[in-house]
């Protein structure tokens, strides 16, 4: 009989009431949890017990050999590819195994391929635009207005990315330091909590390198920054902690001068380099 | 507001400008100037012009899908045939009592048939309102339910075009049987009334061409509307980076299932206002070759440019009726060889060599131009 006064109970929001979109919760310290997650493609075991925890507005950078599996690792946070064990925290609310990827990035986890991919046939301005953090439902985006607000946003991150004389080009004439700037850009546009870059400085010159090294400095803070690099000297500007990843999972973690001088990380990989 | 945005744009002002120019100077040639003048522009023109927008407003929803959404559907067909058996069976019941075996309800291919009742899917259709929203329902269910199949399991490319085409065979062969209830091999024709006016007229003709000429430009500025939008945008970027869209947040799939439903409503009101312009409907529109065929005019007119699109359905039409004419075997080779013509000389179509718009919003299909640099 209670059961039945609580249905009548007017007060009450049932549970499945509440929308599922809620504030990330970062309030145990991780923005990103991953424990044990495994997953092999035809048998390889790209990921094996990967266990990694990113706190919230830390700058992070990921190195590791080709084939290390910083890409994979990268998938399955975005939920291109689900793993075949373990799990994958964003906050301590939200289950990210179980979500799409557009409700992933949704949810403010930003992505920047390794390839720099933006839309070639719009301009700079218009790309900035549909990465913004708006109503990204069919209807509202076909009615949507530009507002002033919208355009001091897009404008202001233009100054960022230094494209402002740029902005009426086409994405697709842009040099491929400007196309990584601008994949940058339209991550900011999207107000993500936590972004993932993958390999930002590829492609760039020494100048590029230092005013990337300062954005993603500048970001940490506000924002979580996960960097997976292969320039070391980069890795060194900016690192405050490194985690090496090897065959799959965590070889060695710490500052940079910590992991340079670790045993195992001097054979795998950084003794190929020297 | 989005409907309203084209009309302010320059490009839809002088498209929309031409096409009622065009219906005007056709309808005063066809009223006002003596049957043996020169100028004199016939009934059997009219219609036959009537006919060409028509596949102008199916090569504008086309345009839709595979310029801007990257689409290439090579089953428009089935959605301009089944919006044309839509208006064939509201035609079909007009007939009423004038039919030859003279029965009040059942059309004559059924009483032919023997069957003692109407099917039920043939219910509703003796009234306009009915017919006319199923113009519209039936074939964007059908894109509804195949798009949803389709996108959500992220088919596209070259297998997506595959299963379009399978679609409208499919329906083709579906549509040849009398046992299906729209008169099979034959289709449905004989056609009498519309709407109470009597399709044989001069007059009626010459209003049904009228309505296709501001349907025609209620569709482009639809389509033109969408693609103007931050929407339209966003069907650019799925068309060229759908894996990157996604991360920013978007549903590629609902986006591609609007706009394809959309375009095949569009085909849909083409097909309805081609069956009572030339008499007759029947599976043939469903053929898989005239499904290839629009794309063709697309192509040659220029894609994703929506009036590319109506220059290259007027025009090889037009070339269609000429050269079939004139020698009925040639003209196969004479459309393949102006495909191939165009798409060695002119990748843009006959819009890109005639009007060379500021911003193009054209696939980036070169690949020396990802190279170059500022």
């Amino acid at each position: 009989m209670s059961f039945l006064k609580e249905l009548a109970n007017r007060d009450k929001v049932f549970n499945f009431l509440i929308p599922e979109v809620s504030p990330v919760d970062v309030r145990h310290g991780p923005i990103l949890y991953l424990e044990d997650v495994s997953v092999s493609f035809d048998g390889f075991k790209a990921i094996n017990n990967l266990n990694l925890t990113i706190d919230d507005g830390e700058l992070r950078c990921i190195i590791g050999p080709n084939g290390a599996g910083k890409t994979t690792m990268m998938d399955i946070i975005t939920g291109k590819t689900r793993p075949d064990t373990g799990s994958v925290w964003f906050g301590s609310r939200h289950n990210l195994l179980t979500k799409s990827e557009p409700e992933i990035a949704s949810l403010g986890i930003g992505r920047k391929f390794q390839k720099p991919t933006v839309f070639e046939a719009l301009t700079v301005f218009e790309n900035l635009e549909l990465a913004m953090a708006a109503d990204k439902r069919v209807l509202p985006t076909l009615t949507a207005v530009l507002n002033g607000e919208c355009r001091d946003r897009i404008d202001e991150v233009l100054e960022t990315i230094g494209l402002r004389n740029l902005r009426a080009a086409l994405a697709g004439i842009l040099s491929h330091g400007q196309k990584q700037w601008l994949e940058i850009g339209m991550l900011l546009m999207q107000k993500p909590r936590l972004l993932l870059v993958d390999e930002p400085v590829a492609g760039m010159t020494e100048q590029e390198m230092e005013r990337t090294a300062e954005l993603l400095t500048t970001l940490a803070g506000k924002q979580s920054v996960v960097v997976v690099e292969h320039d070391m000297g980069f890795v060194r500007s900016i690192a405050r902690k490194v985690t090496v990843l090897h065959q799959g999972s965590v070889l060695a973690e710490g500052t940079m001068d910590q992991v340079s001088n670790h045993p195992d990380v001097i054979k795998v990989y950084l003794g190929e380099e020297a | 507001m989005w409907l309203t945005r084209p009309l302010a744009e320059r490009s839809t002002r002088t498209f929309l400008g031409v096409l009622f120019a065009a219906l005007v100077i056709v309808t005063v040639l066809h009223v006002f100037t003596p049957q043996d003048s020169a100028l004199h522009v016939s009934a059997y023109t009219v219609t036959l012009l009537g006919k060409y927008l028509c596949y102008a407003l199916l090569a504008v929803a086309v345009d839709l899908v595979w310029g801007y959404l990257g689409i290439l559907s090579l089953g428009h067909g089935a959605f301009f045939a089944l919006g044309g058996y839509a208006m064939g069976m509201y035609l079909m019941r007009q007939i009423g009592d004038r039919g030859t075996y003279g029965d009040p309800v059942l059309p004559d291919f059924m009483v032919f048939l023997n069957w003692q009742e109407l099917p039920w899917y043939w219910l509703g259709f003796d009234m306009a309102w009915f017919a006319f929203a199923m113009v519209l329902l039936a074939p964007g269910l059908l894109a509804l339910v195949f798009g949803f199949l389709a996108f959500r399991s992220r088919v596209t490319g070259v297998y997506l075009s595959i299963i379009t085409q399978a679609l409208t065979f499919a329906l083709m062969l579906a549509f040849f049987r009398n046992e299906m209830g729209f008169g099979g091999n034959n289709g449905l024709t004989d056609f009498r009334d519309i709407l109470g006016f009597n399709l044989r007229t001069d007059a009626t003709r010459l209003g049904l061409f009228l309505a296709t000429g501001v349907a025609l430009a209620i569709g482009f500025v639809i389509c033109r509307g969408i693609v103007t939008s931050k929407l339209g945008r966003v069907a650019v970027a799925c068309r060229d980076a759908e894996a990157r869209t996604r991360f920013l947040g978007y549903r590629v799939e609902r986006v591609q299932l609007f706009v394809f439903v959309i375009s095949a409503m569009l085909a849909g009101v083409a097909g309805a206002l081609y069956v009572p312009q030339v008499g007759i409907i029947n599976p043939s529109e469903f053929s898989p070759l005239f499904s290839i065929e629009i794309v063709v005019w697309v192509a040659l007119g220029g894609r994703a440019t929506l009036y590319g699109a109506v220059i290259g359905a007027v025009l090889v039409n037009y070339a269609k009726t000429v050269l079939t004419g004139v020698m009925p075997d040639a003209w196969l080779f004479a459309l393949g060889g102006l495909f191939v013509l165009v798409t060695v000389f002119l990748p843009k179509g006959i819009a890109g060599l005639v009007f060379k718009p500021k911003k193009a919003a054209a696939p980036a299909n070169n690949p020396d131009s990802q190279e170059a640099t500022v």
